[in-house]
């Protein structure tokens, strides 16, 4: 049994193979391997009597869902109202330009993946970016170049 | 903990909490909300039962981390009881302070004091600051008060009496009754009247009824149901066990969405806790009535906040909406009946059952009942969120609670209602707040949100950032919704980039209208709304795009131009050095210029320049 095969096994127990946990159990392979693999998905499809496909329009149509691998760190940047009205989309476009990836995409050496999201609820410190799980507010295009250093360098 | 086996065994349990209780007892509170945590709330926490610890005060002081207290500008907020001190952007810095001068020598500590932007004076208790004292907060009183991971706190606030009341004393006619007669409407968005929501739940056949809590918050500027699951779950959960009573529910569902990793965490401990005490589970203080609660996880789909969708997604599946009716109080979850309602509507109901209908109606207008939380945000002095009676004139919510706009720029909008609101302009500001006023106004009242924005935000872009998110989050079931938001965008993006025509308005205010009409469900719907507004009160906004191709916020980039002022640049050579497109030149000491064929308009250099010698065009 390989990683993947053990931890989707114990996954499925946990939630009782119920096909309604169908989105927990994916959000929990996530958590554990940063992506959805193939592999997982396979094993899923079989042990809960779900065709492979129907798995794959759930892991598709929500936004947390992804079939590629992601950076060690992920870049999280708000694009909810508050954040847009405040100048969240050029900080889009800077993290852009310096990692030279697009939103939705993982730098060569798999340091960095950039994601949109549409309103963390931290409107008070927009605009907001997250990575992994910690939040840097009141951001400008300035602090950009500098808040990628220190995670370039750590 | 013994599982509490009737009323009485709960009421004993909070004598025995509130007998421990010392009124005197010095306690720090500290602002624990998604907000403040960014801010560095915990470090603050760790500091301060460090530092009492050292001093060996850590039985004379408590402690107390909060859920939040809405003023997210200001954070980590730190309250001092018993008197209520109010100090604001605390860091670990400033623990030993508090704690020698405020705690042990009584003194205020002056520079963390808030100062209000409107009348400059510094202001010393939480209850004086303006952006407190013109709200009512019945919903989020108890917020910054108890500590939101343990149940014994909100039971000595008065937590599950309104449960005892109904599980002793009220028929489930009752309840409904009671809770129609207080005019409570839904707060997720549409404002259907809650009480008759349950009666045709309760009344549809089936032995197999469902409710739901719908805490899929995805209104984009709108915060207030996270922070009332953050910050004081109980007062939701209870009000589900209520609801579940009076429709005779045994099984209900909490779909918080996976943005909110706070809220989650929080309700999961809450429900844990209720197992424990035996108020989740079979025969509940004895009374007979069964009732549990699931907690779902969403996955990041903005559509799944319409019920429909909300439900497919809680059977496992992708969250696309269907056809209503039959509507979920008919065929709901697995086909079985089923009540939904919005986080803040459950949160409503223990209050209304404590204090009753009459009470609760007193408050607000004639329409719209009780208070409503708004998110207050945007270009706003004081960001946070805000409980006010329905029916507050716009005007008292921007100038009074929020402080009016920072750096003197002009108030221009507010957007109200998320991705299925509209645009507020200036000349509508004494409008009152309410679900009719709104509507009218061509907006909603949405979840809450209230965007405020200034004279620096193009209302075209406006219109075009919701359109994409739209596009983004429709579901792409029905084609109208899926193609007219499509076509819709890019009309209004060719207009941002100079190639808009006059008749464009006219195909867009078309268009609108049939994607209104014709789509299936909420999202698409109200989905013109954001577009239609702006074109009905900002036309010349979209007309200068048009003929003269400028945007006169100076925000869509086709139209803008940077340049470097000759009078105002001392050829510092900062914005040489800024520009990652290497556009700009001149020799030090001398004038600068941008080359505007290299120019991306990123605005690094209007943002580099010290003296202001960068102009936008």
């Amino acid at each position: 049994m390989n990683e993947i095969n053990t931890f989707v096994g114990s996954t499925l127990e946990k939630w009782n193979n119920d096909s309604s946990c169908l989105i927990s159990i994916l959000l929990d392979i996530q958590d554990e391997f940063n992506y959805l693999p193939e592999e997982a998905l396979t094993m899923v499809a079989e042990n809960l009597n779900i065709p492979l496909i129907n798995i794959y329009s759930v892991a598709t149509f929500y936004k947390v869902f992804s079939l590629q691998p992601r950076g060690k760190y992920l870049i999280n940047v708000c694009l909810g109202t508050a954040c847009h009205v405040r100048g969240g989309k050029r900080i889009v476009e800077e993290i852009e330009r310096i990692l030279d990836i697009v939103v939705g995409e993982t730098t060569p050496d798999m340091q960095f993946t950039l994601e949109t999201v549409r309103c963390l609820g931290a409107c008070a410190l927009g605009p907001v970016v997250v990575i992994n799980d910690e939040y840097h507010g009141h951001m400008d295009v300035k602090k950009t170049g500098k808040l990628l250093k220190q995670y370039t360098e750590s | 903990m013994t599982i509490l086996k009737s009323v009485d065994d709960l009421e004993s349990v909070r004598e025995s909490i509130l007998s421990k209780r010392d009124s005197k007892k010095p306690c720090i509170s500290v602002c624990s909300g998604t907000g403040c945590h960014a801010s560095g709330c915990v470090a603050v926490t760790e500091t301060l039962r460090e530092a009492l610890k050292k001093k060996n005060l850590e039985d004379k002081v408590e402690v107390r981390t909060t859920g939040c207290h809405g003023f997210c500008e200001r954070g980590p907020i730190t309250v001092i009881f018993p008197s209520g001190i109010f100090y604001q952007m605390v860091t670990p810095d400033d623990v030993e302070e508090i704690i020698t001068e405020t705690i042990i020598n009584d003194r205020i500590v002056d520079r963390l004091l808030y100062i209000d932007p409107v009348s400059g004076k510094k202001i010393t208790y939480e209850k004086d600051v303006p952006f407190y004292s013109r709200q009512k907060r019945i919903l989020f009183g108890n917020n910054g008060l108890i500590d939101p991971r343990n149940i014994e706190e909100y039971i000595a606030v008065g937590g599950y009496a309104a449960l005892e009341k109904v599980l002793q004393s009220m028929q489930p006619e009752e309840v409904i009754g009671e809770i129609k007669k207080s005019g409570l409407r839904g707060r997720g968005g549409a404002g259907f009247p809650t009480g008759l929501k349950w009666e045709i739940a309760r009344k549809s056949k089936g032995d197999v009824k469902y409710i739901v809590c719908n805490a899929d918050e995805g209104d984009p500027g709108a915060y207030m149901d996270r922070s009332l699951l953050e910050g004081n779950p109980h007062s939701v959960l209870e009000g589900m066990l209520i609801g579940a009573y009076a429709v005779g529910a045994k099984q209900g569902f909490i779909y918080v969405r996976h943005e909110y990793p706070l809220a989650v965490e929080n309700v999961k401990i809450a429900i844990d806790q209720m197992r424990e005490y035996g108020l989740l589970g079979e025969d509940i203080l004895g009374t007979g009535f069964s009732f549990d609660i699931r907690l779902v996880i969403g996955a990041g789909a903005f559509v799944c906040g319409e019920e429909s969708a909300l439900m497919a997604s809680i059977e496992g599946r992708k969250g696309e909406p269907r056809q209503r009716p039959p509507f979920p109080a008919e065929k709901g979850i697995w086909g079985k009946p089923t009540n939904i309602n919005n986080v803040e509507t459950w949160a409503n109901v223990p209050l209304i059952i404590t204090k009753g209908a009459e009470w609760f109606s007193s408050i607000g207008t004639e329409g719209s009942k009780g208070t409503k939380i708004f998110s207050l945000v945007g270009q706003i002095n004081n960001t946070g969120l805000v409980e006010v009676p329905m029916g507050i004139p716009l005007r008292e919510m921007v100038y009074e609670i929020g402080g009016g706009i920072p750096d003197d720029k002009k108030f221009k909008a507010v957007q109200t209602g998320g991705p299925s609101g509209g645009c507020i302009p200036e000349q509508l500001l004494d409008l009152r707040v309410d679900f009719e006023e709104l509507k009218e106004a061509g907006s909603m009242m949405g979840s809450g949100g209230m965007v405020v924005m200034n004279e620096d935000t193009c209302m075209v872009d406006t219109a075009k950032y919701f359109l994409e998110f739209l596009r983004d989050e429709s579901c792409g079931k029905c084609l109208v919704c899926r193609e007219g938001i499509d076509r819709m965008l890019e009309i209004v993006t060719g207009i941002t980039e100079g190639r808009g025509k006059e008749e464009d308005l006219e195909t867009l205010q078309e268009l609108g209208e049939m994607v209104k009409d014709v789509s299936m469900c909420g999202l698409g719907q109200t989905a013109p709304n954001p577009l239609l507004s702006t074109l009905t009160y900002f036309e010349d906004e979209y007309l200068a795009h048009i003929r003269d191709k400028k945007c006169p916020a100076g925000v869509c980039r086709a139209l803008i131009e940077y340049r470097i002022r000759e009078d105002k640049c001392t050829g510092c050579g900062a914005c040489l050095r800024a520009c990652p497109q290497e556009a700009i030149s001149g020799e030090k000491k001398e004038l600068h210029t941008i080359d505007q064929e290299k120019c991306i308009r990123c605005g690094i250099c209007f943002q580099t320049c010290k003296f202001d010698a960068i102009e936008k065009r």
